[in-house]
């Protein structure tokens, strides 16, 4: 009666092969595809790349031991990214997405980017139903907790963070097949969170690191972004704008690429500003290209800003 | 006496993986997925208790199956089922209801005849344990 019934697939209790072909696992899996996307797409990082093609190889490998019927459970995968904001994070915690559903390791691969506000409620009673939403919606993927230290705030004890904490771990433990949770935060933030919550701590495996920028790495950033949009510097321009990142760098709430970013948005409305001033016809060049003066023009170059404005 | 409400239910009852996989049918559409409960499963009684809120934005049928084995936990001896909800407009309508849970003894119905006026019959069916 049930036999028309599609079923899920089921892995076949055949004898195991007697070899597998990592290379052959390699370019079947549709793994190289995704480094080279994380190389092609990300500037700089090195260190994080060389850990995520670590991280590959290792669940490459692992994949291969249950084939031959090495190993029956499923490795802990569970990471917390560390590193300044605006240090490509959130990209990279994307990628890892589509590179553990590449290796069959989450089913769907689809990313679910969470902060305090969405796992913690307001009043007794609120939090657990709060959490449990977020992770019903992260099963399947990969839940993204950024800035996680905030989950725990130790000067309040009736803080209904360590609900929601409890909750993880217990979810983190019991459905590791179903999903990946990966923390995010500042590094001392994080090192701090994770000593006050050794149950987080034994549960990720990977813990990886994301360095700063450099300038050289944040000025090729900039032409990719605008490169991205259609627009280019002038080379004044473009000298003007490794001027604004050194510059930048030394002042207050500077977030790497997205001070980079919301820089660049700045300059481009002055352009727009500069166009709609200026008298005439406007030809496409003229349209797509940033000038110096769109970047002197920046309040950086003047020492910064005179009253300290909120982080960008 | 075995109740045949909604899909699927004059099959033997569905196993966890069949479950799972119509819901993974329902999500792949697109359909939000509710839970609800009972202990009157009588035709005339349409609005079931709601377990949760209907599960929207979901990508992965085990958020369901979650629910579901919670549900099953707090009301092992009750019916339970999922409505999947399609809220396409022209449809905006439940699409798929089938029955995930069963009391180990399912009630009976009666047919109650009456007379009223005129020697008039009316029959009323109720559910009798």
């Amino acid at each position: 009666m049930a036999d028309d019934i599609a079923l899920p697939e089921s892995p076949p209790a055949t004898v195991a092969p007697a070899t597998v072909d990592l290379a052959a696992d390699y370019r079947a899996s549709g793994v190289a595809e995704v480094l080279e996307e994380l190389d092609r797409e990300l500037i700089g990082l090195a260190p994080v790349k060389e850990r995520i093609r670590e991280t590959a190889a290792l669940l490459l490998v692992d994949r291969a031991r249950r084939a031959l019927g090495l190993t029956q459970e499923t490795p802990t995968l569970h990471m917390s990214f560390t590193g300044n904001p605006g240090t490509g994070k959130t990209t990279v915690a994307l990628k890892m997405a589509g590179l553990l559903k590449r290796l069959g390791y989450v089913r769907k691969g689809h990313l679910v980017s969470v902060t305090r506000d969405d796992l913690v409620g307001q009043y007794i009673g609120h939090t657990a139903p709060k959490t449990k939403e977020v992770l019903k919606k992260a099963m399947g993927g990969v839940l993204f907790i950024d800035e996680a230290y905030y989950l725990y705030r130790p000067d309040n004890e009736r803080d209904y963070g360590q609900e929601a904490i409890e909750i993880l771990l217990q979810v983190m433990e019991n459905n590791r097949d179903d999903l990946v949770v990966i923390l995010a935060g500042y590094a001392d933030r994080m090192d701090r969170f994770f000593r006050s919550n050794p149950g987080f701590r034994s549960r990720i495996a990977h813990h990886i690191e994301f360095p700063d920028y450099t300038d050289e790495e944040l000025l090729r950033i900039a032409v990719t972004m605008l490169a991205a949009q259609n627009y280019r510097f002038t080379p004044a321009a473009e000298a003007a704008m490794r001027d604004y990142i050194a510059a930048r760098r030394a002042q207050p709430h500077f977030a790497n690429a997205r001070s980079i970013r919301n820089a660049l948005d700045r300059a481009r409305l002055r352009q727009a500003n500069r166009l709609f001033a200026a008298a005439g016809p406007i030809d496409a060049a003229a349209l797509s290209t940033i000038e110096e003066a769109d970047i002197r023009a920046s309040r950086v170059f003047r020492g910064g800003l005179a009253h300290e404005r909120a982080a960008p | 006496m075995r109740v045949t409400q909604g899909t699927f239910s004059f099959l033997p009852d569905l196993t966890d993986e069949q479950i799972a996989a119509q819901v993974e049918y329902c999500l792949r559409n697109g359909w939000a997925v509710g839970i609800e409960f009972t202990d009157d499963p009588h035709p005339r009684n349409t609005y079931w208790e709601m377990w949760g809120n209907p599960m929207f934005d979901l990508r992965d049928a085990k958020g369901v199956t979650m629910e579901i084995e919670a549900c099953r936990k707090a009301h092992p001896d009750a019916y339970i089922r999922v409505n999947a909800f399609d809220s396409t407009r022209g449809w905006e309508t439940v699409r798929l209801s089938f029955i995930v849970n069963r009391p180990k003894v399912e009630p009976t119905f009666t047919l109650t005849r009456t007379e009223v006026r005129s020697r008039s019959q009316t029959y009323s069916l109720g559910t009798a344990r």
